[in-house]
């Protein structure tokens, strides 16, 4: 019942048997233990479990393991780079945009998506394009002002 | 206002969290672990005729099933109810059990009633869908209102008329008398609707038990590690307290939620001991829905007297209050202590009656959710002030002004006596909603309001002018009240011998940012750095004792042991500098981080003392070493923060949708020791009273059916239902306790929902719409304006 999968994972190889049932989620948090990658729902509403595959971002608990087959998928473990962090990374902090920090990954992931393709987005876009997203703690007000950091000091 | 307190510093345990470093219950894993899951009942309301498991068992990889017979032949208690709210005539409170899997009967949807144990999570969850019970269902109760009712279903055989307490507080006879005399009545009649907290974590838990010390662990994700370990260890599962460590590591939000003790956990670690492996659960989305406390619930009328000049003589309000299918730990508590004696609310109304039924019905438990019983008072309050204002054509600001406590210090003039048992500890109300009038510019707002109405577009204002107690508080008098707990923190401050100081939290952050509150308030009073500050919180191995965060007390209560803990080591430093510097400690000054004989410049360092704390060749003769101090605090009285928070609406003729286009929140939470914290706190606290009010509600159906049991379903508030908020403050210290605190954690969702709905209500004044039930939805709200010949 075993599937091998070949994935690149924040830029490492990764060759693993998997059951094909498994989620891409499972498979990044306990195959892989990248437990930045959560789970918030099971209705693939929340997006706390975002990740990008080969550079769109994915809502990981709505894929198998086995669909991911080849791609790139970089979770938040990799949004640093040499030790920098990633523009949203720094603009959540400066900006108070985390509170328990448990969405705070798949925000990150969905924002540098946003970003990627609106790299000035006005409030509205920047709500608009969080809507897959779920916030308890901040009322987004903050999470805004990140992604607006991240854009001026992208 | 030091170096570092009042100042917006960047929380340090951000650098975890934007890494995906945080780590969360799900995240642990032991070695030969298992997994479970829960088999939950799909009824309201059913007699169990069988539990049929040997399908489950039979299949590869199922390691136990273990059922609801199992529990009851283990004598296991159950999860209890730790405030006790006795009837009106003295009889005692009904406390149904509520075991950790039901043997019996099944009396909400999610009630548990088998555990499946496997090797991994997908096996545990196939083989949970061959547990085959056999159910007669009954009939169900779901509306408070209805479950006292002769003929209702009876959730308890033995809780007759489904009611758990009756309750009241205030002057009955003079409240009717203001009444009989009033020159104008305002009422309302609503449901203060059931709430789903979803914390975007699910609640989890990996349980284990070693044979070989005879001990429990279990990491969990509580709101109150110790809290949950007294009563695991002294109730639900007798057990020793020594011998059960508790563990909550970063927690994904709580809002209330997570402060219970629930039965899933407990039955985790039972199970473990049972079969000699880790358990491992972890609820999903879906499950959470059906077993995480709802908050809420209240079915209310509600009335305010006034006399011929707009003085309010009386507010009287009878209550119908679920506690949902079982009493959760403090659900008691909620419409009692925690709503009935908010109904003074800021004003001076003399005569003040509130009257309460607690019942339960076949619904999810109903305990604790963000605000907590001050959200329901503060909605009675508010809607009826908007709505006399109108009816009696009066500015709210001025009906408001009109009936203001006048400001109190606490300490020149005494804190403020309500008539429903509180004592106020300091306030200036009028102030606060000045500055929020200022900060909002209402003279234009209303001309903004006119104009549009003019032109046929319905804008709304809204306000809210609230009060809530929180700090929760003197032991005494909650013991007094029916509260099996004491609601002390501790905290312990440890100085290492280097000069770095390690900070021990009674109380757990989930949110809150207490690694960093926590340390500016120490650094500062020691005259050290932030990075010189460390603080563990969380682990009931490693932290002596706490009560937890709940009721927005950490500052005001935790904080408070903190700084007793940071007197004694200044205390025992200055007598150490004393020491050192040949004179007496009455002699010395501590500013700067030194000790210094006062009009010299002989001084000695912190950093100094705490290493001659630890070397002691040259000492005091009669001290001990070291320079570690532990202390418990327990509040002389609740705190009472207080706001104006001033809601803009627009409501769309066509769709009946309301876009809220503005919202000032200026709030009084006493001294502020990090403005960016208190500002996130009232941004999330505001949305979620925004969501009350026009999205969220949990809906069910006659049969006991949660219809919106999902994300799907159930209408979480997205990034795109809000504005920027606008927040200011005003600052009246706390004179109670050493940091002037009183709390922010729940102020915006107490203050948020009435003001939102007032400002619908104000945009449809003309359509003769008094009042509508939340969420506002958009079907309701063009219900409204196109009904009533308003076509
Ligand atoms: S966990 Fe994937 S969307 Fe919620
Ligand atoms: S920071 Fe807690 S859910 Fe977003």
């Amino acid at each position: 019942m075993g599937y091998t999968l070949k994935v690149n994972v924040n830029g490492k190889a990764q060759e693993d048997d998997v059951n094909p049932r498994v989620l891409l989620v499972d498979y990044i948090r306990e195959k892989l233990g990248l437990t930045g990658t959560h789970v918030g729902c099971d209705t693939s509403s929340c997006g706390a479990c975002t990740v990008h595959v080969d550079g769109k971002a994915v809502k990981s608990c709505t894929m198998f393991a086995v669909q991911a087959d080849g791609a790139d998928i970089t979770t938040i473990e990799g949004m640093c780079q040499n030790g920098e962090l990633h523009p949203l990374q720094a603009g959540f902090k400066e900006e108070h945009g985390l509170q328990c920090g448990f969405c705070t990954p798949g925000m990150i992931m969905a924002c540098a998506d946003l970003l990627e393709n609106n790299s000035n987005p006005s409030e509205d876009e920047i709500r608009h394009g969080l809507e897959g997203n779920f916030c308890r703690c901040t009322g987004y007000h903050n999470i805004v002002k990140a992604v607006q950091h991240a854009a001026e000091n992208g | 206002m030091g170096k570092l307190v009042g100042q917006p510093i960047k929380r340090v345990e951000d650098n975890r969290f934007i890494k995906g470093e945080g780590k969360y219950t799900d995240d642990f894993n032991m070695p030969n672990q298992t997994f479970a899951v829960y088999v939950r009942s799909p009824h309201a309301h059913a007699k169990i005729n069988s539990v049929d498991t040997s399908a489950a068992e039979a299949m590869d990889g199922v390691v136990k099933v273990f059922t609801g017979q199992d529990i009851a032949d283990a004598g296991l208690a159950g999860s209890i109810c730790g405030w006790q709210v006795d009837f009106k005539n003295g009889d005692t409170m009904k406390e149904p059990p509520h075991p950790i899997m039901v043997a019996d009967k099944v009396r909400h949807v999610g009630d548990p009633v088998a555990m499946v144990i496997a090797e991994d999570k997908y096996t545990a969850r196939d083989a949970a869908e061959l547990v085959n019970v056999d159910y007669d269902v009954l009939g169900a109760i779901v509306d408070p209102k209805a479950a006292v009712e002769d003929g209702a279903a009876q959730v308890h055989d033995d809780v007759p008329n489904n009611t758990i307490y009756d309750w009241e507080l205030g002057d009955s006879a003079a409240t009717d008398a203001a009444f009989e005399n009033a020159h104008h009545v305002t009422s309302l009649s609503y449901h203060n609707q059931k709430l789903v907290p979803n914390a975007i974590e699910p609640r989890a838990a990996l349980a284990h038990y070693d044979a070989n010390e005879d001990k429990y662990t279990l990491y969990s994700t509580s709101q109150n590690p110790h809290l949950a370990r007294l009563v695991i260890g002294a109730f639900v599962l007798a057990i020793p307290e020594h011998k059960l460590r508790v563990i909550s590591p970063d927690v994904g939000g709580g809002f209330g939620s997570k402060i219970f003790v629930y039965n899933d956990e407990c039955g985790c670690l039972w199970a473990s001991k049972q079969i000699g492996r880790p358990v491992k659960w972890t609820a999903d989305r879906s499950e959470a829905f059906i077993t995480d406390c709802h908050g809420r619930d209240h079915v209310t009328d509600a009335q305010m007297a006034f006399d011929a000049d707009g003085n309010i003589t009386g507010l009287r309000t009878k209550t119908y209050a679920s506690m949902g299918a079982y009493l959760s730990n403090f659900s008691t508590c909620v419409p009692t202590y925690l709503h009935g004696t908010l109904m003074q609310g800021l004003y001076t109304t003399p005569a003040v009656h509130v009257d309460v039924t607690a019942v339960v019905t076949n619904t999810v438990p109903v305990d604790a959710y963000r605000g907590a019983g001050r959200p329901e008072a503060t909605y009675s309050i508010e809607r009826l002030m908007d709505t006399a204002a109108r009816e009696m054509g009066m500015d709210p600001t001025e009906l408001r002004r009109k009936n203001f406590i006048p400001a109190f210090d606490g300490v020149e003039q005494p804190g403020y006596q309500t008539q429903v048992a509180l004592q106020y500890d300091s306030g200036d109300y009028e102030t606060n909603m000045d500055k929020a009038l200022q900060v909002a510019d209402y003279e234009s707002l209303k001309a903004t309001r006119d104009k549009a109405k003019s032109e046929g577009r319905l804008v709304g204002i809204g306000f809210s002018t609230f009060i809530e107690a929180c700090g929760i508080a003197p032991s005494a008098v909650v013991g007094s009240l029916g509260a099996r707990v004491g609601l002390y923190d501790a905290a312990s401050i440890r100085v290492h011998p280097t000069g770095k100081v390690t900070i021990h939290s009674g109380a757990h952050a989930h949110g809150q940012g207490h690694e960093t509150t926590f340390a500016q308030v120490v650094a500062d009073a020691f005259g050290i750095g932030m990075d010189d500050v460390n603080v563990i919180h969380g682990d009931t191995e490693n932290v002596p004792f706490g009560m937890g965060t709940y009721g927005s007390r950490s500052l005001a209560v935790c904080g408070s042991a903190i700084m007793k803990s940071v007197d004694k080591v200044k205390e025992k430093g200055a007598r150490i500098a004393a020491h050192k510097l040949e004179c007496s400690p009455d002699d010395l000054e501590f500013a700067n981080g030194a000790w210094t004989v006062k009009g010299t410049d002989k001084s000695v360092g912190f950093g100094d003392v705490a290493l001659t704390a630890y070397v002691p060749h040259d000492y005091p003769a009669d001290e001990e070493p070291g320079l570690d101090f532990a202390s418990f605090y327990d509040p002389a009285n609740f705190v009472y923060p207080f706001g104006t928070h001033i809601c803009v609406v627009e409501v769309d003729k066509d769709t009946g949708e309301v876009d809220v286009t503005k919202y000032v929140a200026v709030d009084d939470c006493g001294n502020v020791i990090n403005p960016m914290i208190v500002d996130g706190q009232v941004h999330g606290g505001v949305a979620q009273g925004i969501g009350q009010a026009l999205y969220e509600g949990a809906v069910y159906d006659d049969d006991g059916q949660l219809l919106n049991g999902s994300m799907l379903d159930y209408t979480m508030p997205r990034a795109d239902n809000f504005p920027m908020f606008e927040t200011d403050k005003t600052e009246t210290p706390c004179p109670h306790n050493p940091l002037g605190v009183k709390g922010i954690g729940e102020a915006g969702t107490i203050a948020s929902t009435p003001a939102v709905v007032n400002a619908v209500m104000d945009a449809l004044s003309d359509y003769g719409v008094k009042d509508l039930q939340m969420p506002l939805t958009p079907e309701r709200v063009w219900s409204a304006m196109n009904s009533n010949g308003n076509a």
